[in-house]
């Protein structure tokens, strides 16, 4: 069991005391990728956010790279996620007042990771993105600041990769592009990708499938 | 990358703001800094130029204006007295040592003081080079006379009548021969120049014979219903009245004579003496017995700079109630201003959050960027501040050639860490509510 990915079991959370989601069980082994669909408004944000540890379940367990994550104190929990988890948020938020190199290099520096510059050139290279290190994500166009997305989820060599609609707002083209590149940058480091999205276009890529 | 780069980057993201608050910081600091330079500064001048003098006795007028004038250096001098008078004061018991100074003349803006040769003592004056004066018209120059007017030994000068630089009479009929420097005592000393008092009377005498010429002719009336036409024969009957009595008749007349013919010994006059005590009873008894018993005031240093304090420390206190304003608005101005950005920035802060950055890592990004803003500001204030200092400085350099250059003030120590204080505090609750933003209802709008 421990040589698993990502583990979910009974997951409960409510926002209030009215509504409260129960979410099914997730098993993904190192490499594999799985995909969460399901309509807007019926959770899936908040189920990505449990398994990041952004959102605390009200019962439940979580096991990311054999590391029950409920557990980890605010602090752990924040250094490991920062470690482990590579996230790529609905809308593309990013530090305005440092540039894209800046903003890959912070997130090796909140984890106390030292980096080459060579490295983040070699990523933005593979992304390219390589002419727009010195931008700030004010000059950038969405497409470039999706693939800044992707750059900075995996910047730590992170085994889960947590992506939340990262096509939704594309076009077929842009959307097999970026999943491709979503892929190929997990497999590369032989991460698990989870993807979020009501985006019905994905569905044939991932045969692991979990419906909410 | 490291916390200062990025606090670097945060406070550089928003220019405006930042600039505005760092110079209302540095405002109030600039002041308050300027404050404690300036009064320190003048303090010490006006307690280390007393040097023990317990009295200066002098012509009636402003007891202050004597003060300023007889020890400082700076004001006019309030009249003469009688030398005669004076000497009779000092014979009495409770009195260690009186100095008598003669003034009335300067070179370029520098005064020239008749005195004896205990009167560099009281400053610890040492001679850099040369010897006291010991005859008519050698002089004993201050350090800084010599430096500002280029005056070497063996040069000579001729004074002018007043204290202005290029005003008033030249006595341009006697020339004053610099016999010796001073070494820099930081006191007033350096700004004088020392003579006897003999050169002084020499001069006027001079002057005077020059100016009854001139009153025979205007005022003929006044001249011959008091004086002789000559000055000599006349001062002899007058100074054997005065020996005989002190009538108050006599005196008044007297005193009316002698401003035109000071000559023989017993009726010159002196601008004043500076008195110290044998004991504290002197504290007690002189002034009463100068000021009621004889033409002359007396007044004490200490006392009239205590005034001079209590008139200045208004004023003072004020400022700084001002300049404290200005800081507790800046302070007002860092708080707000980061409260305000945390709105724009609670992505940034969530996003810094998700990424690993710790909880005590975002606190500290904010409660730095305040730090650094009331840092800067402390840092730009004191240059300021000696910036302030440069120009009033040079302002009574010129002036009244006393210097206030001052560069280090221990409070400006103290006040380091009370701006971090004060950074700290405006940038605190900004930094708790940073710490505790939800992150994940921040990243999900």
């Amino acid at each position: 069991m421990n040589n698993k990915a990502l583990i979910t079991r009974n997951l409960i959370f409510s926002y209030n005391r009215l509504v409260a989601f129960t979410f099914p069980d997730i098993d993904c082994a190192p490499g594999n990728h799985c995909i969460i669909m399901g309509p807007s408004g019926c959770g899936k944000t908040t189920f990505l956010h449990l398994i990041a540890g952004l959102l605390r379940p009200n019962s439940g367990e979580i096991t990311v790279q054999g590391t029950d994550t409920i557990r980890l104190k605010n602090e752990e929990a924040d250094r490991f996620r920062g470690k482990n988890i590579g996230i790529i948020y609905q809308k593309p938020h990013f530090i305005q007042w440092l540039t894209a190199f800046e903003n890959l290099q912070i997130a090796r520096y909140l984890n106390n990771l030292t980096t080459e510059n060579e490295d983040i050139n070699h990523l933005l290279r593979s992304l390219n993105l390589e002419d727009k290190a010195k931008s700030k994500p004010s000059q950038m166009s969405q497409g470039e600041l999706q693939r800044l997305s992707i750059a900075r989820a995996v910047i730590n060599k992170p085994a889960l990769i947590l992506a939340d609609e990262p096509t939704s707002s594309l076009d077929d083209k842009n959307c097999e592009e970026a999943l491709d590149l979503l892929k190929r940058q997990a497999e590369d480091l032989q991460a698990s990708l989870v993807i979020a999205t009501h985006d019905k276009r994905l569905l044939d890529h991932f045969p692991n499938r979990i419906f909410l | 990358m490291n916390i200062f780069s990025l606090n670097r980057k945060q406070i550089k993201a928003k220019p405006l703001s930042s600039i505005l608050n760092i110079f209302l910081f540095a405002t109030g600091v600039a002041i308050i800094s300027f404050l404690f330079l300036t009064t320190e500064k003048i303090e010490n001048q006006l307690n280390n130029n007393v040097a023990g003098i317990d009295l200066v006795v002098g012509a009636k007028g402003s007891p202050l204006q004597l003060i300023l004038a007889g020890i400082y250096h700076i004001d006019h001098p309030t009249g003469n007295i009688q030398y005669k008078e004076a000497l009779e004061l000092t014979k009495n018991s409770l009195i260690r040592q009186a100095i008598p100074l003669a003034l009335g003349d300067s070179y370029r803006g520098f005064r020239i003081v008749g005195t004896d040769q205990t009167y560099p003592d009281l400053y610890h004056g040492q001679l850099k080079e040369g010897m006291l004066w010991k005859t008519d018209f050698e002089s004993t120059i201050g350090f800084k006379v010599a430096e500002k007017a280029g005056l070497k030994i063996g040069d000579s000068f001729t004074g002018v009548h007043g204290f202005i630089e290029e005003a008033g009479h030249a006595h341009d009929e006697h020339e004053y021969i610099v016999t010796g420097i001073f070494e820099e005592t930081g006191t007033v000393l350096d700004q004088l120049i020392l003579t006897n008092i003999a050169s002084v009377w020499k001069i006027h005498e001079h002057h005077h014979e020059h100016h009854d010429d001139e009153h025979i002719e205007s005022e003929n009336a006044h001249v011959t219903e008091a004086e002789e036409p000559h000055g000599h024969p006349h001062d002899q009957t007058h100074a054997d009245e005065h020996e005989h009595g002190h009538a108050d008749a006599d005196a008044d007349a007297h005193e009316q004579d002698h401003e035109h013919a000071p000559d023989s010994a017993d009726d010159k006059e002196i601008t004043l003496l500076l008195i110290k005590y044998t004991n504290p009873m002197g504290a007690i008894t002189l002034p009463r017995l100068v000021n009621s018993s004889t033409n002359m005031q007396a007044a004490s240093p200490a006392l009239e700079i205590n005034r001079l304090y209590s008139l200045m420390g208004v004023g003072v206190h004020t400022i700084r109630l001002i300049a404290g304003f200005i800081i507790i608005i800046s302070a007002f101005s860092i708080f707000i201003s980061l409260l305000n950005s945390l709105k724009e920035r609670k992505y940034e802060l969530a996003l810094i959050r998700s990424m690993g950055g710790s909880r005590n890592k975002l606190f500290s990004l904010v409660v730095m960027e305040g730090i650094s803003i009331a840092l800067i500001g402390y840092l730009l204030g004191l240059a300021l501040s000696r910036l302030g200092m440069l120009l009033v400085s040079y302002y009574t350099e010129t002036n009244y050639h006393y210097s206030l250059q001052h560069w280090f003030n221990i409070n400006d120590f103290y006040f380091l860490f009370v701006s971090l204080i004060i950074g700290l505090l405006s940038a605190l609750i900004p930094a708790i509510k940073a710490m505790r933003t939800d992150i994940s209802k921040t990243l999900s709008e």
